[in-house]
């Protein structure tokens, strides 16, 4: 049962082959006994989910049943849940029980989706391995001496364990697609303002954006419908209509122009990972795509400009964290400096501590126009890059990470070439655009995906694309040895 | 030496909107701490602000109001500095392009003249909330109810040259502000506060000196007060040979002094950058035309009315004028008793408002109200009463309330009007005193003038204060010959 799709599962509950709480009671059973390996969830929901489970079991022989009413998924700890701890996997909110829920929890749940409990994460959504949490590090299930990529590590490796038939996910410079890469399973990433940000803990605003984590295109899309969507409450949520992304999956591919960045192949490509993203190409060129050479010439600005942007954002967001009203507060403080810096001192790793001071140097003054609007006017110059690559190309496509897993504790006291990490998906977030990354192959026996980038609000030919060589391949469907 | 003084303003309102700039919770003042406080003035974790559209018209109509370009694509900033009582660690507010540009307004000073001060720029931003360090037993208690309320900060050029000018310059700002109906420019519930920049130059020196700010001040008269003991003491130490360092000071009313808070080295980096979570504040044409023609007369174009149509004197116009409660006040008057509005700005700014003053109150509070004001001065002005007694009408009607025809008809304060009744008296007085009548028939025409004013005086003691004054001439003047 574990194996199946949300498209499969949702499909035996509409057929009455199964019950809510039986599948929640699975899951919940599976993650009790296989999670202690993989460590990808902070809290588990039992009593919520099982008491969701029943609703939904109720609501369907009402006859009041949606495509996901029962299907049970899990959620990045970085969306507040009412009731439950929101921690980031901060030390800093390790007592926080939000008071609300994210608009993103909000929808799901009217949608009729069980909550089975809140995954795992780098702190504050900052890293690139999940090493940074404070209730340790994700393993990937694919050999649990490696790393599941991060920020959404916990979502990516619990659905790649079956675990969770789904998760959500945020990505700010690629936290949702590069542990999808790096765990196996599918991870969009939509337009900025697509998906509402309310009730999503912020690390870079302009940067954030929630998108599910999948094993297939096709569960993405039914996600999506579930998740997209204007917000009053998002100033920066986009009020255009949403489509239904399930709608166009099976069109066919002929004619479709794919660009292929000479950037994303360059030095700092892995070998065996580039082989499997060109035997991925070579595909989509069966299926009638024509292949188009293409240049985005400031990508390696991106790295540089994302780490200037992002922690001045971030620097800020995060003042909040202060002790005063909520979360973590030093003992016996002496006054209220004396709060102020141990609060955060003790409060925040280390990760989260070198961001903010990058940020708070950045947007000092005398240093704001060199750092922080220098680096707003290279986000300017990515996105002309890919305005321009987009009046040639319909879908651009490339590795989503340099490397596959890496080994636990490898790039810990690197952080530059944990940064590096980044490098194909970060110039997505600085654009503002739409990419997924779908599993392609393995290498070294870790999976690898393949990035699709979109033009704007172009999701629903991404999830096309993608499901289209879904039908083609089953590197989605294959489930580690250890979780099968 | 001889020094001049320079002084700008910055003048905070807080837009009276029904809900907070960035959130639903309501705006009022006094509620129980932190019972007005939502998620977001709470900064909890996720929160997000949405722009409050009314805050955002009252800024436009600040901005016309001073005859000012509207910026038609402002945008909002996170100034950042920890304090307990800023919930999320920065204040948003607006920086670098803020909703007004330059624009000016003319203030009125004691002697009559008027002067044009600018202003350099309006802004939107968020207040703050307030920090309790009473009743805490050492520690200190937040009330975030403040937390998010619009504030408008209008800053000023430094076109001010004395402490009259500021204080002539706030009270216009404050007019306007009413006028508009954008704030109730309450100082004394803070919704109206100012900071004062001062410096001091050597008079014809070009190059501005180095300012100190004063912050906070609540009220027109301390703004005075701060502003000349800031005077006194910067001319001391320039006097002395000792260069002044920027610093941000607070006036201590009591000793009435200034003292230093925090100088320049020590002040916070704001690090301002622009908010991501907020887009770019597009101000359309069509909005700032709509906005226009829904602007209510102001206060210049009142004045110019008054003059014009109610033949009042620019001095009247301008008291009467300069607050927008007082001129509805005034022409109700007006309206009320079909009087000339000559007698009715006496009334108004006369015996209204010196009662007023002595009493401690303003306008708003007035015991009198318009209607009743109204209703006394038609009497005053169809004869029905002098203006003696209306004033001992007035009176009454501020102790204890009702209507000057109630009053007039309990207690039998009609004018006698009734030329036998006058005639009747007259003669009794005439006829009581010999000795006077003899002198005043014996008297030169000037000395005459003088000696009537006795028999004016017993013909109103003996009609208690009623019959018609010149009533009373005409007839004297018929009979003492």
């Amino acid at each position: 049962m574990h194996t199946k799709t949300l498209k499969a599962l949702s499909n035996a509950l509409a057929a009455g082959e199964v019950s809510s709480q039986e599948l929640t009671r699975h899951f919940l059973d599976r993650i009790k006994q296989l999670d202690p390996g993989v460590n990808s969830f902070i809290t588990v929901t039992e009593e919520q989910a099982l008491a969701q489970a029943k609703a939904a079991d109720e609501q369907r022989v009402a006859g009041n049943a949606t495509a996901l009413t029962g299907v049970p998924i899990a959620h990045k700890d970085i969306f507040c849940t009412r009731g439950v701890k929101t921690s980031c996997a901060s030390k800093m909110l390790d007592n926080f029980i939000a008071p609300y829920n994210a608009t993103v929890v909000e929808k799901m749940n009217d949608a009729g989706i069980v909550t089975l409990g809140k995954t795992n994460m780098d702190e504050f959504a900052m890293g690139s391995s999940n090493e940074t949490s404070f209730y340790g590090p994700v393993k990937n299930p694919w050999n649990t001496d490696c790393v599941p990529g991060g920020s959404s590590g916990g979502s990516a490796a619990a659905v790649a364990a079956r675990l969770a038939p789904a998760a959500t996910g945020t990505d700010t410079g690629g936290s949702i697609r590069q542990p999808a890469s790096l765990c196996g399973i599918t991870g969009l990433k939509p337009t900025y303002g697509r998906v509402s940000r309310w009730g999503m803990i912020a690390f870079a605003s302009s940067l954030d954006q929630a998108g599910p984590m999948t094993q297939t295109a096709e569960d993405a899309a039914l996600l999506m419908n579930a998740m997209a969507g204007f917000d009053p409450k998002d100033s920066t949520s986009t009020d255009i209509e949403v489509p239904d992304y399930t709608a166009d999956l099976n069109k066919p591919l002929d004619g479709l122009r794919i660009g292929l960045p000479k950037e994303f192949f360059e030095d700092g490509l892995d070998a065996g990972v580039g082989q499997v993203v060109q035997e991925a190409i070579a595909l989509y060129e069966k299926l009638g795509a024509t292949l188009v050479d293409i240049e985005l010439p400031n990508t390696h600005l991106s790295i540089p400009a994302y780490y200037v942007v992002a922690p001045a954002e971030a620097s800020s967001n995060l003042s909040r964290f202060d002790g005063v009203r909520f979360g973590y507060r030093c003992k016996d403080p002496l006054d209220l400096e004396d709060l102020y810096k141990r609060s955060r001192g003790e409060g925040f790793g280390e990760e989260v501590k070198r961001r903010i001071m990058i940020g708070t140097y950045a947007l000092s003054a005398g240093y704001y126009d060199a750092y922080y609007l220098k680096a707003q006017k290279v986000r300017r110059l990515i996105k002309n890059d890919f305005d321009e690559a987009f009046k040639n190309v319909d879908v651009i496509m490339g590795p989503t990470s340099p490397n596959a897993g890496f080994k636990l504790g490898e790039k810990a006291s690197d952080p530059v070439s944990m940064y590096l990490s980044d490098i194909y998906t970060i110039s997505v977030n600085m654009a503002g655009l739409p990419g997924i990354s779908i599993p392609a192959g393995l290498s070294n026996s870790l999976p690898v995906g393949l990035q699709i980038i979109g033009n704007y609000f172009d999701e629903a030919r991404l999830l096309n694309v993608a499901h289209r060589y879904q039908q083609e391949t089953d590197w989605h469907a294959q489930v580690p040895a250890a979780f099968v | 030496m001889s020094w001049e003084v320079v002084i700008g303003l910055e003048v905070h309102v807080q837009l009276a909107t029904q809900s907070k700039i960035f959130s639903g919770s309501s705006t009022e003042f006094g509620a129980e701490p932190n019972t007005q406080a939502s998620l977001i003035d709470l900064g909890m974790p996720g929160v997000l602000p949405v722009l409050n559209a009314d805050a955002v018209e009252k800024a436009v109509k600040f901005g016309l109001g001073i005859d000012a370009q509207i910026t038609p694509k402002s945008v909002f900033a996170r100034k950042n500095y920890f304090y307990p009582d800023l919930p999320k660690g920065y204040q948003i507010s607006q920086f670098e392009l803020p909703i007004v540009g330059m624009g000016h307004i003319e203030i009125t000073l004691e002697d009559g003249s008027t002067k044009r001060i600018g202003v350099t720029r309006a802004h939107l931003e968020e207040d703050a909330g307030k920090s309790l360090h009473e009743d805490f037993h050492g520690m200190s208690g937040i009330d975030l109810n403040r937390a998010g309320t619009p504030l408008l900060e209008i800053v000023s050029e430094p076109d001010m040259r004395s402490a009259k000018e500021a204080v002539a310059y706030a009270k216009a700002i404050h007019s306007l502000i009413r006028y508009l109906g954008i704030s109730d420019g309450d100082m004394s519930q803070g919704s109206m506060r100012c900071d004062c920049n001062v410096s001091l130059r050597q008079k014809g020196e070009e190059k501005f000196g180095t300012r100190r700010e004063i912050k906070n001040v609540n009220s027109f008269k301390n703004v005075e007060k701060a502003i000349n003991a800031e005077i006194e003491w910067q001319m001391d130490e320039l006097e002395s040979g000792r260069e002044i360092q920027q610093a941000t000071v607070l006036y201590d009313v009591n000793k009435d002094k200034t003292f230093a808070m925090r100088s320049k080295e020590e002040a916070n980096d704001y690090r301002y950058f622009p908010d991501p979570d907020l887009l770019p504040l597009e101000v359309t044409e069509a909005v700032i035309n709509r906005v226009r023609q829904d602007l209510p007369e102001l206060p210049t174009q009142k004045i110019e009315r008054f003059m014009a149509e109610l033949e009042l004197s620019d001095y009247d116009a301008r008291v009467l004028a300069a607050d927008r409660v007082l001129a509805d006040y005034f022409e109700t008057v007006v309206k009320e008793s079909g009087a000339k509005p000559k007698l009715c700005a006496n009334w108004v700014s006369v015996e209204l408002l010196g009662a007023l003053n002595k009493n401690d109150l303003d306008i708003d509070t007035s015991p009198v109200s318009a209607e009743q004001l109204g209703g006394l001065v038609k009497r005053i002005a169809d004869n029905t009463i002098s203006g003696k007694i209306a004033k001992q009408i007035f009176e009454e009607l501020w102790n204890n309330g009702g209507t000057a025809d109630q009053i007039i008809e309990a207690k039998g304060l009609k004018q006698e009007t009734d030329t036998g009744a006058i005639e009747a008296i007259v003669d009794q007085v005439i006829a009581d005193s010999a000795d006077q009548v003899a002198q005043y028939l014996a008297a030169d025409d000037n000395k005459r003038k003088k000696l009537i004013g006795y028999f004016v005086g017993q013909t109103m003691k003996l009609s208690k204060g009623k019959a018609n004054p010149q009533m009373v001439n005409q007839i004297l003047a018929k009979k003492l010959v």
